[in-house]
Parts: C-alpha cells; structure tokens; sequence
C-alpha cells in the first residue's frame, strides 16, 4: 500500500514532529511511505477568499504530485477535505482534471481516519499518563465525519483518561483567514472554547487540526494556563517527550 | 431600513464590549432545545431530504406553481398583488390602508415588512402599525430593528424590557417597575386589546402560500397572528414566491422540520391556515384578503448558484448554531437578516458592495448547513460571494496581495521551500526560549488576543530531505 503524506503547510512550517508522527504511525500501520518533494499548500487560502484561479493552479499541483499513490494522507481533516470535497468542484469547468480530481478525492484521507478505516488499526502501543481532552476540528469532524476513529484509537492508550469536552462540536475561532480578518470575534470564540477546556480539568488538549491547535494553544499560554497542546497523532505515536506546542526549546 | 453591514467590523466591536447585550444573548436555548426535539423524531433526516425536493420541485416550476396559486386564491376572494420592489409593495399596502381609511393597523410578525421598512412608510402617511408579537413590539417600542428573526428581542434583557414598559406604558396609567416576565406579558396583553380591537387593518407575513387552495399559512406562539388577521376589515399577508409550496400535504411536512429546527418545540402553539376573505356564512374574518407577493430581487437568483436559498423556511436554526452570530448578537450584521443565512440572503438583495464583509464573517465551520433542515449549503454561497467579490476587485487591496504573494510562492515548491526554510528558521530561532510570541510584527490580528506558538525552526521537509540523505526509504 503506497501512501503519500501530505504534509500540509502549517505542519511544514510550525510543527514537524505532527509529519514525523504521521509518519510512524502510517509505517506501524504498514504503509509503504513516501513524501512527494512537489507540496506546498492545498491552496484552501485562496479557495475560501475566492481566489478561485490560485486555487486552481495550486490544486493541480497536488493532483499532478499524488497521481502515483493508492492513498494520500494528511494529518489534518481540513486539509484532507478541501481535497477530498472541495477539488472536483472547483475544477468542475476543465474536465481532464475534473476527472484526476475526483481520481485523487478517492484516494484521499485524514490521518486518524484512514488508520483506523482503511488500515484496521484498533488500538496503539503508547503510554500517557493522566486527563486529556480533545476538540473536534470543525473540517473533519462535518465534512469527513471524522469523530470516533480518535477516540478509538485514544481509548487504547495505557493510563490515559479522555474527558469529553462540552461544545467539543463548536469552532474554535480559527476559520483560516477569519481569525485574522476578524481577529476580534474569533478572539472571543477561542476565549469561550479555553473556558470550556480548562473546566475538564484536563491536563492535555488534543485535536487533530494545528490550525486549532496553534490558536487554543496561543489563547491558553495568553491566560497563562498550564495545559499542554499537542496534535492527536503526536500522542498515538509515543512522541510526548517533545516540548509541547508554545513550550519552550532548550 | 438603511443597512449598516459595512461597519460591521465596528458593530462587532461594539457588540463584544456590550456586557447587557453580552449577558442577554449568552442565555440562547434554542440548540439544547433543537437536539432533544430531534432526538425524538427518527425520521427527521428523512424529512429533510422531502422538504428539500418540495422546494426544489418549486423552484424549478415556479411560474407554474404562482400561477396556480394566484387563480386558486382569486377563486376565494383574494387579491394578489405582484410587486417587484419594495416600493411597489409599500405602495400596494398603503393604497388598501387608504382606501378603507385605515388609522391604525396591527402586525404580526412579518420580516418582509422588516426588508420594506412598512412601519416607518405606514407612519410617514399618518397611519400607526402596532406590532403585536410580543418581541416585535417591545423592540418598537425602543425603535429597534429584530436582531433575529424568529426572536426579535433577544438581544434584550428583562431588566431592559421592564424598563421600556415602565417608559411606554405611562401613557395608560401603568406607573409600577414590573419584575417577572409573566407580569411584563400581562401587561403588554391588556395594552394590545384594545389595539387589536380598534385596528383597520391587519398586516402579517406567511410562512407558507399553498398553491392547490390558495391559502397561507403562518405560525406563532401567542395568538397574536389569529387577532390580528381575524378582527379588522382587511387582512393583507407580505410574503415572498419562494413561500409556495404546491399541496397542503406538502406545507404539513416541511411543518414538522420548522417548529423543531427553530425553538424545538414538535409545532408552534399556532398554526393558522387563511383562505379568503370571510364568507357569508362565517361568524368572523376579514372582509378583504390580500396578498403581496413581494420579489425584491429574488427569482433572478433562479438558476444560479444562489437559488439553494430559496429554499430557506426562515427557521433561525443556522443562526442559534452560528458561533459569530452567538459572540455578537443580530444587530452587528447591520441589515435584516442575521447569521448565515442573512449572510447569503443580503447581498442578494441590497447588492455585494454594501455588504461585503457577511459572507466573510464565518469561519466556515458548517455548523449552520449541518442544522438546516432545508439542507442548504450556506458555507458553499458565502464562499461564492466571496468569489464575486474577488472578481469585482472588492477584496481588500492588502489582503488581496498578501494572498497573491502567497500563491505566487505556493505555486513553486522549491522557491517555496527554500524561503519557508529561512524564515522558518529564523522565528524559531527567536522563539526558543519563550516557545511563543507576546507579539509579532505583521501578526498583530493574532497577537491582539493570543500568543502565537513559535515553530520549532527546521521545516519539515528540509528534515525529511536531510533524514533521506542519511539513508531513509
């Protein structure tokens, strides 16, 4: 089974322990793996600020770089599902690529998902003591119905407690460009979502979004709240003993 | 009513540092409400999938459809008036106030009266509209717009509704501060007898106009809508042709999805079938029955991508889901209609250059098309005017060419990679030892209300080449 990963860009640019944890858990699960050089970015950016002609260009770039692999797997569900569902459409109007659209949607998956789908996973050999909670990212979660295959897989970590979070289902504020364009209310909607994290008493948040991540994380270190926020996968491959997003480096 | 929806950055402002209107609004029911409503109904989605061919089979045969609907109505004694702009329907609801020499005229709850601003028209030509909703006449009483449209007043508290009462009930010897709500509704009650005693005519919207009898249809929870329409000598109905649905069998199913999807209630209190005037043989009813089928830009939406809209049954259930909507209230949206459905329906109407940030304000989280019960694809129609608005060089001018900048370099992977891996590098070298950023040129929309996590430095792909160097598969 040849998988390509596509690493999406914020994982590329913020966070490169999520990729090297996709990675090992994609080659536990016995995936042929491999990183096409050719990535960037999905070109979502540009497709929800109606650029329509940018992200165009930029999804014929990923078709023409994943056409060898049986799956394409990214550690993210809004990454995963602007191709998955939002690339046949947008190249509707030029039928070849329509076609390699639809050919690539089909081949297409979150990370999580597509271990426990398509892999059969049912279950990690990771370790984590204590409380976590997690936030289902709105992308996966409405457009991939990505919601159990986390916690399955959650479930099966030794010493691990999961503590549902209320609203779990509510976005977090970031929306891509909505938080820069309105930083005002998305900053309210992630001060509301902190508030529910923090009432878990949980001492890990976890999502499988770094969009989500990076503006919980942010808002949590700015109340100055001790949690520590990692990407789902970070936690399934056994990579807890890196610093955790906003923590200091030594 | 003059929209305000370009300031809306500014109205959010507002909003957010509003602690009534913070208070009022942080209390909303409606989605425990929905889900346990929901919960009981097996069938829903099923119902779902019907009502959305009912309106779809409508709108692909609409001329057919009003056709229908306006011989079958005229048969009972009705007046259908056509209009295309609200003036044309402003007009046609004065002329019938004129002509029966009306003085007053009572409301239901009609939002198309909001989109034509019928209560200032009314007034300028000496005739008073009371509103008789409860929730519409609090808010006109304070000279505000509905900040959503199936509860005009929820942007209030009861603290602030009490003391409007006590500024506006004056003038009827009502001289005590009242402190339950139930004493407030009593209150109001005894005041709009009498108004709907001694009205003219009487104005509500529809919820439904039924093609095969030529009725509409309207709900509500107070009564207020029966009063209304039954006592004075006419009763006209605003609606809109996407109203039509062609069987009563029809209006009945897509009634089990409205109550549930807007308060969860299985039907609202009200449901009130008007066909015709009184006849001979009726104890009461209003002389006259007419209806004003109001266009206001809508059918031109017909075959394009944004006709899914019309199927909208006005149900609010979009709007309590909408996590925008639920941090700044109705009223910052600065128009009619709030909320992602307000945000597709308005630029529709007042046109994309005076309301271009609504379909940004969202976060695309689809939450709203998960809950619409008509199953329209609102994510999907803002991103489309956010594509209009590109073209039309409407995006604005810094932001367009930070995008552009970023996809020119998107589009050149090695480029790409080799600025990213500098400037990567770079923020993660800053960022070590505090793991975030307090604050960051460029960044400041971010920073205002988070700190931003530092990258770790070496992107991923610059890792992943140097670990192939050293002999990874």
């Amino acid at each position: 089974m040849k998988v390509g990963l596509f690493v999406t860009c914020l994982v590329d640019l913020f966070r490169p322990s999520v990729g090297f944890a996709a990675v090992k858990l994609l080659e536990e699960a016995g995936c042929e793996l491999e990183v096409p050089r050719a990535q960037t970015c999905c070109g979502q950016p540009a497709y929800n600020s109606g650029d329509k002609a940018d992200a165009k260009a930029i999804a014929r770039q990923v078709i023409e770089a994943f056409a060898a692999y049986d799956f394409v797997v990214a550690p993210s569900g809004s990454c995963a599902g602007m191709i998955k569902l939002h690339y046949p459409p947008l190249l509707a109007d030029e039928p070849e690529w329509a076609e390699r659209a639809h050919d690539l949607a089909r081949r297409t998956y979150e990370l999580i998902s597509f271990l426990v789908d398509v892999c059969g996973m049912d279950g990690v050999d990771a370790r984590h003591e204590g409380k976590v909670t997690y936030h289902d990212s709105c992308s996966g979660l409405r457009e991939l119905g990505v919601k159990a295959q986390p916690r399955k897989l959650l479930a099966s970590v030794a010493g691990l407690e999961l503590c549902e979070l209320p609203g779990a289902e509510v976005c977090c504020g970031f929306g891509g460009t909505f938080c820069i364009k309105y930083p005002e209310i998305s900053t309210r909607m992630v001060a509301d979502k902190v508030k529910d994290i923090q009432a878990t008493g949980a001492g890990t948040l976890l999502a499988g979004d770094l969009g989500c991540l990076l503006n919980m994380a942010g808002r949590l270190e700015r109340e100055g709240a001790a949690l520590k926020v990692r990407h789902v996968a970070e936690l399934l491959a056994g990579m807890t003993e890196l610093p955790a997003i906003g923590e200091p480096r030594r | 009513m003059q929209p305000t929806s370009n300031a809306f950055k500014e109205n959010a402002h507002l909003a957010l540092n509003d602690a009534t209107l913070q208070r009022a609004i942080s209390k909303l029911g409606f989605q425990a409400a929905r889900a346990a409503a929901i919960a009981r109904l097996p069938e829903f989605d099923k119902l779902r999938e019907q009502a959305r061919a009912i309106k779809d089979h409508v709108l692909a045969n609409l001329d057919l459809y009003l056709e229908r609907y306006e011989a079958e109505a005229q048969k009972r004694g009705t007046e259908v008036h056509w209009c295309r702009t609200p003036q044309e329907a402003r007009d046609a609801v004065l002329a019938i106030c004129r002509r029966l020499g009306a003085k007053t005229v009572t409301k239901g709850k009609t939002m198309i009266g909001e989109e034509i601003a019928i209560n200032d028209y009314l007034e300028e030509n000496g005739i008073v509209p009371v509103e008789t909703d409860l929730g519409e006449y609090i808010i006109q009483l304070r000279h505000e717009p509905p900040s959503h449209i199936i509860a005009p007043a929820i942007h209030l508290t009861k603290d602030q509704v009490s003391d409007t009462f006590l500024t506006s009930h004056r003038q009827y010897g009502k001289t005590r501060r009242l402190e339950e709500a139930a004493e407030m509704l009593a209150e109001a009650r005894e005041i709009l007898r009498a108004k709907f005693i001694a009205a003219d005519v009487g104005i509500t919207g529809a919820n439904f106009l039924i093609a095969e009898t030529g009725s509409s249809v309207i709900v509500t929870n107070e009564g207020n809508g029966d009063l209304t329409q039954t006592l004075p000598k006419a009763h006209i109905v605003l609606a809109t042709p996407e109203k039509l649905v062609p069987t009563l069998e029809d209006a009945t199913t897509i009634l089990r999805l409205l109550a549930r999807s807007a308060t969860g209630q299985e039907m609202s209190v009200y449901t009130t079938f008007s066909t015709g005037p009184r006849r001979t043989a009726d104890r009461d009813g209003p002389g006259e029955y007419h209806v004003v089928i109001l266009d206001n830009g809508r059918t031109a939406l017909i075959g394009s991508e944004f006709q899914d809209i019309l199927r909208c049954i006005k149900c609010g259930a979009c709007i309590n889901h909408c996590p925008v909507y639920n941090a700044i209230g109705g009223h910052a949206y600065g128009w009619v209609y709030p909320g992602p459905m307000g945000s597709v329906l308005t630029p529709a109407i007042i046109g994309i250059e005076a309301a271009g940030h609504l379909p940004n304000a969202s976060t695309f989280c689809g939450r709203c098309e998960s809950v619409c019960p008509m199953k329209i694809p609102l994510p999907k129609m803002l991103r489309h005017w956010r594509e209009k608005e590109f073209e039309k060089g409407l995006t604005p001018q810094r932001f367009r060419l930070g995008l552009k900048l970023w996809a020119w370099l998107a589009r050149r992977p090695r480029l790409y990679r080799l600025a990213t891996r500098l400037g990567m590098g770079m923020l993660g070298l800053a960022g070590r030892s505090k793991g975030r950023f307090r604050t960051l040129p460029l960044a400041r929309g971010w920073t205002e209300g988070r700190d931003l996590p530092s990258p770790e430095g070496p992107t991923f792909h610059s890792l992943w080449a140097a670990q192939q160097g050293r002999g990874r598969p």
